[in-house]
């Protein structure tokens, strides 16, 4: 049996995009492989990790856990559309000063939800708790991340 | 670790959604926030012919703060329920309870009637639902139907619904007489709990009247613990010996099981300390 094919909208990084996805096709892979948006990074593809974490329609949730064709007429975000290499987002700036990433696996998927606590207007506590509780990092013990969001917020959240 | 190949349908109203259940059933998987279902799909541990994706089912997404309940429609986000500040003025354990799910890149997804209709023994919601004494509509394309807490779960993963019927709201009856408190201990926020309580008293000054309790994760389905319910009647809440009674009586009483995340008398434990720490909260006495 042969999956069907359907053609979705979706605005991804603020453009219009429309592309023919198989109906089981994870949001997580259309993003990478049709759109070739690879900051978006797959992990466990369960919905535990939060690697490939994206913002839908302005929440964060798991790319892994949507199905793209679910996708149709949404407002999609992923780490693209922060900062780019010579002009790093507050946020990334904040992660590069503080040493907040090692490997890099897992720090598209933080940003992201980190994106929607700061616009959420989320305090201190539940950002370094409830929303960095939605990731996994095995590289840096997690004291980075704290150091940079705690950065980020003290310099750039209105409290 | 991708999804097999399923048919897809999309249905645009509630009519047309009841019409495929009745059509496909048992062959088919109803797809509401994802967050079960997917990973299931991803894992092929769940390998359906059709999926029904209801998200586009126009007002099931509906909160209601009625006198005497808080009704959801089944298509609702939990994300949006934990938010809500009439939810929390009416039963604040209840958006306490909210919190307790997952993480909140989940509960942007999660739906109250796809938590509640996956029926896992270890899921905040359906507990929370027992000591409420709440109740779930279940529609069919020949009607509707209110089926309490008690007659809808059976075992893991496992409810009266009929295939042919789809969870369409969910009440929490909000008798003003009840406080309630819940609370859980997981090895990480955001697991899945070891143990969760969800504890509500009436009382008359600091008399007990009626006292509700029940947990999750320690049986195949959420319980009510009836011997420390009827522990607590008529006695004076303030006094830590009779909290203490009843934390021990709940902990007699419940059957957990041994398993890999931790021995039968371990849970025991768990139970009863929160059986102890609710009833200290609702006794207004810091645990």
């Amino acid at each position: 049996m042969k999956s069907e094919i359907r053609t979705i909208a979706m605005t991804v990084n603020g453009e219009q995009v429309s592309v023919d996805v198989e109906v089981r096709a994870l949001l997580s892979d259309v993003l990478r492989h049709d759109l070739r948006l690879t900051g978006t990074h797959v992990g466990c593809e369960h919905g535990v990790c939060g690697a490939c974490t994206i913002l839908v329609d302005g929440e964060s949730a798991r790319s892994c856990l949507i199905l793209a064709v679910q996708a149709d007429g949404s407002t999609i975000e992923t780490v693209e559309s922060l900062g780019s290499v010579s002009s790093l987002s507050a946020l990334q700036e904040a992660f590069r000063e503080n040493h907040g990433l090692q490997c890099g696996f897992c720090t598209s998927g933080i940003l992201m939800s980190l994106c929607a606590a700061e616009r959420h207007g989320e305090d201190l506590e539940e950002t370094l708790g409830e929303v960095l509780g939605g990731h996994i990092c095995r590289c840096t013990g997690y004291q980075n991340i704290r150091a940079a969001i705690e950065a980020h917020w003290a310099k750039s959240v209105t409290q | 670790m991708k999804p097999p190949v399923f048919e897809y349908r999309d249905p645009r109203s509630l009519d047309e959604a009841l019409g495929l259940l009745n059509e496909y059933g048992d062959d088919s998987s109803i797809l509401a926030g994802g967050q079960s279902l997917i990973p299931l799909l991803n894992l092929r541990l769940a390998r359906p012919d059709y999926v029904i994706d209801i998200n586009k089912v126009p007002g099931l997404d509906t909160i209601e703060v009625l006198p005497g309940c808080v009704r959801v429609g089944a298509l609702t986000r939990i994300r949006r329920l934990e938010r809500d500040p009439k939810i929390r003025a009416v039963a604040p354990a209840l958006s306490d309870a909210f919190q307790n799910i997952a993480h909140p890149q989940i509960r942007s997804r999660t739906t109250i009637g796809g938590n509640i209709s996956h029926a896992d023994p270890s899921s905040e919601l359906p507990g929370v639902l027992a000591a409420y004494d709440g109740r779930v509509q279940l529609t069919s394309s020949s009607g509707s139907r209110w089926v309490s807490w008690s007659d809808f779960f059976v075992t893991v993963f496992t409810t009266t619904r009929e295939s042919n019927e789809l969870l369409t709201a969910v009440e929490f009856p909000t008798d003003q007489n009840f406080s309630y408190e819940f609370e859980e201990i997981a090895r990480r926020p955001g697991d899945y709990p070891l143990a969760g309580v969800c504890a509500g008293i009436s009382l008359d000054g600091s008399q007990v009247r009626a006292a509700r309790l029940s947990a999750i994760a320690i049986a195949d389905r959420p319980i009510r613990m009836t011997a420390a319910e009827s522990a607590l009647v008529g006695v004076d809440i303030s006094n830590a010996a009779v909290r203490q009674a009843a934390s021990q009586a709940a902990a007699a009483e419940i059957n957990p099981m041994d398993d890999e995340h931790g021995s039968a008398a371990f849970r025991r434990g768990l139970v009863s300390t929160l059986v102890k720490r609710t009833l200290d909260r609702l006794a207004g006495v810091p645990s």
